[in-house]
């Protein structure tokens, strides 16, 4: 199952409407649209839900108290799927509505949601600062990293999904196995033809090339630039930006020497690598390290027809 | 079961060094790890890595550096090691293709940072921990060394010896995330445990949500003792609404700290009159408080950190991601404005006690990073030093683990290196409740190896059974009450009413653990189980810093006791331990190493 069935197949506008008659455990605050009891699926699921709804109950009376109808809050519409529990084995949205806070961003959101609504809501997620990749969702629409990207400044309800084009294991999180093969297949390690001798002898970089380098090595693997592909999304075995990218960086670093440059244009070159890219510029547009990857993937097309025409 | 040589737990900076070295000894090693490697947060280490290179520089100095940034609870060879080792490994670092920023002729720079005598600090922009990681994750891959990812180690296969300095570690349990499923994991030679900090502790971190200090709890619970938790650093540049972390960096390149009077507080308020903002990270962070604290704080919060007259192009070329960082996160342009601050949690001095080579008083367990103590920061850790000894002491544990031939450790490590008894000096009850969920180690007699195994394995399946099966209250609850306590009453001030409530209250919470349960009922990617097992872990470490915050009365380094001002060497030169025995924790003291090897540290004042 992908979030793409989803997104084109399941969630018709009947489809989410039982959708949201089936989310009553998602957001204390959304009775007014969601139903009321938990869906009545037979055995222990069902009275771990009853169970769960009489809490959820009780925790709605102490805080109605407290005037949590006046405060502002951000609707969220979040994406749920697990194909091991019966009421989340067909896709669906669920609505939550958690209280606004001054410059929360989308994780601030989604963690708020599951710590005070519903622990099962799942989502990989770490430094929260934009540099482990973890949270790269698919947020109104586009592929962004959760944890840096302001509800301000979206639109209302937030409609957060998981990754296109690749396997939704359970509500956002998205199987990665796929994306991190490509990384591998091109040698994603430095090799340099020798190195200096002398104790505590580094390789001399000028700061130039220091510099031609520099955007290709912030990548943090959330594969958003795969996502947003579509050219990854129709040729599984496409090495995609975020791979080719890497190559980049080895590739222009001019400690590497000239035998692992060949090497590295001839692993990219190949019928799934850069002439694939038709320059869409996506990759770029959704990139929350502003790397440029059409511009790096272009220059290694012309690295290799440099190359190619050496040998003629 | 899983069976390798070495078993690395936790792929952050210190594990995959660990992993390399392991390999390079010809082990059959494994990392397993609760994030893919590359999620680690190493990578958001942003400063640098401190090495004596520059040929006016030496490793002597780094070490006197080091040792007085420590107030004097630094062990000299745990810091003079390090400070040999550190140039070796920096190099090593740049042969795996490190991309260092570099000087015009091509050698890689070097900038000032707080406490150091020299501009020793090595840095690729302020991004030096991502690209850390990432260089050596790649080795990693070259290698083929095996990665369990999103295997999360739930508990230490260890025998349950009474002495537990007789005790084995055998392996570890852990937990396929993806699946549920429980497995032994068996270590025929060691077991590496690299799982970072403990920010979770506090509610201003600047730490990720994964550092729970898995490591420090499961060693702690297993027998070896906790070293000197009482020291945390407080990061005196995080933003005040989120926690992340502003380098060192733009100090180090000449960012000053203003008051809401736009006065230069750090010198015409004489909190250091020659290092000014460039004073140690715990001189910085009191001083911003106390700015604070007498009303001259802007929303009496925070401070202003300023680099705008750094120059657009400096700042660009050395301290990027610093724009980003203040932009997407406090929406503040720092060429424009000055970036407003306050202190957050940032690491962890203290951890597991081991030995130069990382090993701990069980045999086969190791610990290297910021788990371990070995101890190198001391009462205060220099900016800079924590990623050299992620490189130094994670391939020092890699190696011994692999069983290389290795010089004998000069720090003494286990129950049997006591001097003298301690104790927490308050009325409140610490450690087990004696429910059968904090049963320590492995069972009675059984000490092959694979029963031990074994027997852990179906300690854990247990336990995640009954989190899945019954009904109880969430974990966030528990972890919320932890995290608030610890905020209010164990921070850069600490007084001892403070301290007692804090206790109080993690009794309080430990309690109310118990009738913790997931409300997901999933075995897939089941996060609401993970992060209950992370809690228990939270609990431990939290009671752990501050038993140790009460017990030691003085002010050093870190440490701050309002009842007590002045470092007191003649009481205090001596490492906090805290004993998990079996349930009921013992808190003991063991001697401070000051002589290196051609030299005695004498304690100085430490001023800046």
């Amino acid at each position: 199952m992908s979030a793409d069935d989803a997104e084109n197949s399941e969630v018709t506008p009947e489809a989410q409407a039982a959708a949201e008659a089936e989310s009553s455990e998602a957001g204390a605050e959304s009775d007014a649209e969601s139903g009321e009891a938990a869906p009545a699926t037979p055995g222990p699921q069902a009275d771990r839900m009853a169970k769960k709804a009489d809490r959820e109950r009780a925790r709605e009376e102490t805080e109605s108290t407290e005037e949590i109808d006046e405060e502002e809050t951000v609707h969220l519409r979040v994406f749920r799927y697990d194909p091991e529990v019966e009421a989340k084995a067909e896709p669906r949205f669920d609505d939550f509505y958690v209280p606004r806070e001054e410059g929360m961003t989308v994780l601030d959101a989604l963690i708020e949601a599951r710590d005070a609504y519903d622990s099962s809501l799942t989502f990989r997620h770490s430094c929260r600062q934009a540099v482990c990749g973890s949270d790269a969702l698919f947020v109104n629409g586009q592929q962004r990293l959760g944890c840096k990207t302001q509800i301000a400044d979206l639109e209302t309800p937030v409609r957060i999904e998981p990754l296109p084009h690749q396997d939704v294991v359970k509500d956002l999180v998205v199987d990665m196995e796929h994306f991190y093969e490509q990384m591998q297949a091109v040698e994603p390690y430095f090799q340099p033809d020798d190195l200096p001798e002398g104790d505590l002898e580094e390789q001399r970089q000028t700061p130039e090339n220091r510099e031609k380098v520099k955007m290709s090595t912030r990548c943090i693997w959330c594969g958003a630039c795969m996502s947003s592909c579509n050219i990854a999304a129709g040729d599984n075995e496409y090495l995609g930006p975020a791979a080719i990218n890497k190559a980049y960086r080895f590739a222009m670093d001019e400690r590497e020497g000239e035998n692992a440059k060949a090497n590295r244009l001839e692993t990219i070159e190949q019928e799934h690598g850069v002439w694939r890219c038709q320059t869409q510029f996506s990759c770029t547009e959704v990139c929350p390290k502003d790397i440029p990857l059409t511009e790096h993937i272009q220059e290694l097309k012309r690295e290799a027809v440099k190359s190619n025409l050496k040998f003629w | 079961m899983y069976e390798h040589d070495v078993l690395v737990v936790g792929a952050g900076g210190a594990g995959l060094r660990a992993a390399i070295a392991a390999h390079e000894e010809g082990a059959d090693v494994a990392m397993v790890t609760k994030l893919h490697p590359v999620r680690s947060h190493t990578g958001a280490a942003e400063g640098g890595i401190n090495a004596a290179l520059h040929p006016e520089d030496s490793w002597e100095l780094h070490a006197y550096d080091t040792m007085k940034g420590s107030d004097y609870l630094g062990d000299a060879p745990a810091v003079e090691t390090f400070a040999q080792d550190a140039p070796d490994e920096v190099i090593q670092l740049e042969h795996w293709g490190m991309p260092f920023s570099r000087e015009e002729d091509g050698t890689v720079s070097q900038r000032p940072f707080g406490g150091l005598s020299h501009p020793r600090t090595t840095y690729a922009g302020a991004e030096t921990g991502h690209h850390l990681l990432h260089t050596m994750y790649e080795q990693v891959v070259k290698r083929g060394i095996e990665v369990y990812e999103e295997w999360q180690v739930l508990n230490l296969a260890v025998t349950d010896h009474d002495d537990v300095e007789d005790r084995e570690c055998h392996g570890v349990v852990a937990y396929d995330i993806a699946s549920g499923q429980v497995e032994g994991f068996s270590a025929r030679d060691g077991v590496i445990l690299a799982t970072g900090g403990p920010g979770q502790v506090f509610d201003h971190t600047t730490n990720a949500v994964a550092n729970s200090g898995d490591g420090y709890a499961m060693a702690y619970r297993a027998g070896v003792p906790l070293e000197d938790m009482e020291f945390v650093q407080f990061h005196p540049t995080t933003l005040p609404s989120t926690g992340v972390l502003i380098s060192e960096g733009v100090r180090g390149e000449g960012g000053i700290l203003y008051n809401e009077d736009e006065e230069r507080f750090m010198f015409e308020h004489g909190y250091a009159n020659n290092e000014g903002e460039l004073a140690s990270r715990d001189v910085v962070s009191r001083a911003e408080l106390t700015e604070v604290n007498e009303g001259r704080g802007i929303e009496d919060e925070y401070v202003h950190l300023d680099m705008r007259h750094l120059g657009e192009e400096r700042i660009l070329d050395r301290l990027e991601n610093i724009l980003h960082l203040a932009e997407d996160f406090e929406g503040v342009d720092g060429l424009d404005e000055p970036m407003p601050v306050k202190p957050g949690q940032h690491y962890q001095m203290g951890g597991v006690e081991c030995d130069e080579n990382g090993h701990t008083c069980i045999d086969g367990l190791y610990a290297a990073g910021e788990t371990a103590c070995v101890s190198l920061h001391g009462a205060n850790r220099l900016g800079g030093n924590a990623l050299p000894e992620l490189l130094v002491y994670g391939a020092r544990a890699g190696r011994h683990a692999a069983g290389a031939d290795m010089k004998e450790p000069e720090i003494q490590t286990g129950p049997s290196a006591k001097i003298e008894d301690g104790s927490i000096g308050a009325d409140v009850e610490i450690g087990s409740l004696g429910g059968s969920d904090e049963a320590v180690a492995a069972d009675g007699a059984a000490v092959d190896a694979g029963t031990v195994v074994d027997a852990a394995v179906q300690r854990e399946q247990e336990r995640v059974d009954r989190l899945l099966e019954e009904d109880g209250i969430n974990h966030a609850l528990v972890r919320d009450d932890i995290q608030e306590t610890m905020t209010a009453n164990v921070n850069v001030f600490r007084r001892e009413d403070n301290l007692i409530e804090a206790l109080e209250d993690i009794r309080a919470a430990r309690e109310r653990y118990q009738h913790v349960a997931a409300s997901d009922p999933s075995r897939t990617y089941n996060t609401d189980v993970l992060h209950t097992m992370e809690t228990r872990n939270i609990i431990d470490i939290a009671e752990a810093i501050t038993a140790g915050a009460l017990a030691r009365e003085e002010f050093r380094g870190a440490h701050w006791r309002e009842q007590y001002q002045y470092r007191d060497d003649e009481e205090w030169l001596k490492h906090t331990l805290l004993a998990w025995n079996g349930g009921n924790p013992e808190l003991y003291y063991k001697d401070v190493i000051l002589e290196g090897e051609d030299k005695v540290y004498e304690p100085k004042e430490r001023s800046y």
